[in-house]
C-alpha cells in the first residue's frame, strides 16, 4: 500500500441484496462477538427453564400432561419475546449512536437497512431457540409425538422469531434511547406471561381469561404444542396472527427508518 | 460569501469524478436560499441563505441550538427542508438526494464506527456500502488506514481505540467512497487536546489532498486552525460569511482582559485601554473586571502593563487572549448569544 494510491469511486451505487448483506453481517458479527449478547442468551434461558422446571413447576397442574413437556415448547415458542430486548436496545442504540446516520448518509436502498436489520436479528433468533430447545432436552423434554410434528413445531417458532424481529424493531426505532428500548421491550412479558404458555389459561381468574385466549401468544403456543402432539389446531390462527403482525409492523419499521 | 478563492482542484477528485457521477463542474459547494427545517413548533433553520465557493474547508459556527448540526443533517439528506432551496456541489437536495449521497462522506456528532470489529472491517463495509465491489473496498481500505495512520491498529477492535484513533477511524469511513465533499459535524467534540491534535492533522492532510470539507465547531479556535472559508450561524440564519481571513478584522480580535484589586479603580483602567487601544472597553464592575479589543496585541499588552504601572493601578490578573465565541456574536449580532 502506498499513500499515492488514489481510491476511484465506485461506478454504482450498491444494490438491495449486497447492501442488506454488509448491514446483516455487521449485526451478526456485534451479536457473536459480544458474549454479553451471544452468552447470556443461554444463560437466561437456562435460568428461566430451571426455575419453572423445578421451582414453580411443581406448584402448577397440567393434567396428564408433565410440567417439562407442557412448559418446553410453549418457552421455545415464546423464547423471542424475552430475547427481543436486546433487538428494540440495539436499534435504539444504532439511532442514538450515530451508526444509523451514517447508514443513511450512504448511497444505499433504504429497504437494505430494514432487510439487513430483520435478517441479523432472526438468525439471533434462531440461535435462541436452537440453543432453548437443546436445554428444554436437558432439562427432560421428550418428544412423544412423530419428528415431523417436533421439527413442523420447530419450523413455526421459527416463523414467530421473524415476526417478532419486526416488533421489536419498531419498538427500537421508536424509542427515545436504549433504556426506554429496554422498558418498552417489558410490554411483551405480559403478553408471554398472561397466556397459556406457562399455566393452564384456565387457572386464571375469570377476568384475565379473555385477554389471554384473544391475544396471539396463547393460539401461537397451543399450535406449537398441538404440532408436537401430531395434530393442526391452531396453527391457522396461529399463522393468521402472524400475517397480521407482519403486515402491521413493517411498513411501520420502513417508514421510520427512512426518516430517522 | 464574498471572496472567491483559488479552488485546488484535486489530482483524486478528476478520477473519481471519471467514474461516478460528476457534480456539476465549477459548482459551488453549498448553496442555500431561505432553506428552513422545523422540528414541530421549533425552527431550526430559518431562511438561512449561503454561498460557499467550490473546494478548500468551510467551518460553520454558532453556539449550541444554533442550527449548525441540523445544517449538517439536511446537506447530509437525513433532514428534509420544510422550504427554500439546498443545492450540494450543484445537486438539489430534494430532487437528487440520492445524488447528493453518492457526492458526500458523513462524520456526525460521535464516531459511528462497530466497536466489536476492528478498523480495517469497518472500512470495507462502509467501503462496500459505497459501492465497491470485494477488491476495491479492501484497496480503499488500505489506503484509507495509509492516509490516516491507522496502520498499527487497523486489525484490533475499534473498541479498544483512543478517542482520538475512533474519530480518525470514523473520518476514513467517511472517506472510502472518494467523496466530493466531506461533513464533518463537531470532528474533536469531547476529545481530550492530544486527540484534537491528532484529528485536526487529519483533517489537514485531507484538505492538502484535495478533499472539499464542512466543518462545524464551536470552537474559534479549531476554524482558525482549519479553515480558510467561515460561515457563522445563529437561531437557524447565516449572519456572516466569508474566507476567515477577512473575517478576522471584526471576530478575530485579540482582547485584553484587566481585573483590578478595588472596584475604585476600574474606571481608571478603563481610561488606560482606551488610550492605548483607542478602543472603548466594557467594564464589569461585579467582576472588577474591564475588558477591550487590541488590535496591536502584545505590542499593546505590554503598553497597557506599563501605564497601569505607572498610574499605580493594583492589578489582580492581566492577560491577553482570543475572543470567545460569545464576544464574536456579540460584535456580529450585537445581541447576546445563548449559552
Amino acid at each position: 500500500m502506498s499513500m499515492t494510491q488514489v481510491i476511484v469511486r465506485p461506478a454504482r451505487a450498491p444494490g438491495l441484496s449486497g447492501a442488506a448483506m454488509q448491514v446483516t453481517r455487521r449485526a451478526l458479527l456485534k451479536y457473536f462477538r459480544t458474549p454479553a449478547l451471544s452468552v447470556m442468551s443461554i444463560v437466561q434461558s437456562g435460568l428461566f427453564l430451571f426455575s419453572f422446571r423445578y421451582v414453580f413447576g411443581g406448584a402448577i397442574r397440567t393434567g396428564p400432561v408433565s410440567y417439562v413437556d407442557f412448559l418446553v415448547p410453549a418457552y421455545v415458542a415464546t423464547i423471542v419475546l424475552f430475547t427481543g430486548g436486546g433487538i428494540a436496545v440495539a436499534v435504539a442504540e444504532d439511532k442514538a449512536s450515530g451508526f444509523t446516520d451514517r447508514l443513511l448518509s450512504l448511497p444505499v436502498p433504504r429497504l437494505s437497512l430494514v432487510l439487513g436489520r430483520t435478517l441479523a436479528d432472526s438468525t439471533t433468533n434462531i440461535w435462541s431457540i436452537a440453543t432453548t430447545a437443546a436445554l428444554g432436552f436437558a432439562f427432560g423434554f421428550r418428544l412423544d409425538g412423530s419428528l415431523a410434528g417436533g421439527l413442523a413445531a420447530f419450523g413455526l417458532c421459527l416463523v414467530y422469531a421473524v415476526v417478532f424481529t419486526v416488533v421489536f424493531i419498531v419498538m427500537g426505532l421508536f424509542a427515545a434511547n436504549a433504556q426506554a428500548a429496554q422498558g418498552m421491550s417489558l410490554i411483551a412479558f405480559i403478553f408471554a406471561f398472561i397466556s397459556s404458555a406457562y399455566v393452564p389459561a384456565t387457572s386464571m381468574p375469570g377476568w384475565l381469561q379473555p385477554f389471554s385466549k384473544y391475544q396471539p401468544i396463547t393460539p401461537m403456543v397451543d399450535a406449537v404444542r398441538s404440532l408436537i402432539a401430531g395434530g393442526t389446531s391452531d396453527v391457522g390462527l396461529a399463522l393468521a396472527w402472524s400475517a397480521l403482525l407482519l403486515v402491521i409492523f413493517t411498513p411501520v419499521a420502513l417508514l421510520r427508518y427512512r426518516r430517522p | 460569501m464574498t471572496t472567491e478563492t483559488s479552488a485546488g482542484a484535486a489530482p483524486a477528485d478528476g478520477a473519481a469524478r471519471a467514474a461516478g457521477v460528476p457534480p456539476a463542474p465549477g459548482a459551488p459547494l453549498i448553496e442555500a436560499r431561505g432553506l428552513t427545517v422545523r422540528f414541530g413548533k421549533v425552527t431550526a433553520l430559518d431562511g438561512l441563505d449561503l454561498m460557499a465557493p467550490p473546494g478548500q474547508v468551510l467551518a460553520v459556527l454558532g453556539p449550541n441550538g444554533a442550527g449548525k448540526t441540523t445544517f449538517v443533517r439536511t446537506i447530509a439528506t437525513l433532514v428534509r427542508p420544510d422550504g427554500g432551496q439546498l443545492r450540494v456541489l450543484g445537486r438539489d437536495v430534494a430532487a437528487d438526494p440520492a445524488g447528493v449521497r453518492r457526492d458526500i462522506g458523513l462524520a456526525g456528532q460521535f464516531a459511528a464506527v462497530e466497536p466489536a470489529m476492528t478498523g480495517r472491517e469497518n472500512l470495507e463495509m462502509t467501503a462496500r456500502l459505497f459501492g465497491h465491489g470485494r477488491r476495491a473496498a479492501r484497496q480503499a481500505a488500505d489506503v484509507t488506514i495509509g492516509q490516516l495512520g491507522l496502520g498499527e491498529v487497523a486489525d484490533r477492535r475499534s473498541s479498544t481505540y483512543s478517542g482520538g484513533q475512533r474519530r480518525r477511524l470514523d473520518l476514513g469511513a467517511s472517506l472510502v467512497g472518494a467523496p466530493s465533499l466531506l461533513l464533518l459535524d463537531e470532528p474533536t467534540t469531547g476529545l481530550d487536546p492530544a486527540g484534537r491534535r491528532e484529528v485536526w492533522d487529519a483533517v489537514r492532510g485531507l484538505s492538502a489532498g484535495g478533499t472539499a470539507i464542512l466543518l462545524t465547531t464551536h470552537y474559534l479556535e479549531e476554524a482558525d486552525e482549519l479553515a480558510e472559508q467561515v460561515v457563522v450561524i445563529d437561531r437557524g440564519r447565516a449572519v456572516a460569511a466569508g474566507a476567515l481571513s477577512a473575517l478576522k478584522g471584526s471576530i478575530g480580535q485579540d482582547v485584553i482582559e484587566v481585573s483590578v484589586a478595588d472596584a475604585a479603580l476600574l474606571g481608571p483602567a478603563g481610561d488606560v485601554l482606551l488610550r492605548v487601544t483607542g478602543a472603548q472597553p466594557r467594564l464589569d464592575p461585579a467582576a472588577r473586571r474591564a475588558r477591550g479589543p487590541a488590535a496591536g496585541g502584545a505590542a499593546e499588552l505590554a503598553q497597557v502593563i506599563g501605564e497601569l504601572a505607572a498610574a499605580r493601578i493594583a492589578v489582580e490578573e492581566i492577560g491577553l487572549r482570543r475572543p470567545t465565541l460569545d464576544e464574536v456574536f456579540l460584535s456580529l449580532t450585537g445581541v447576546r448569544s445563548r449559552s
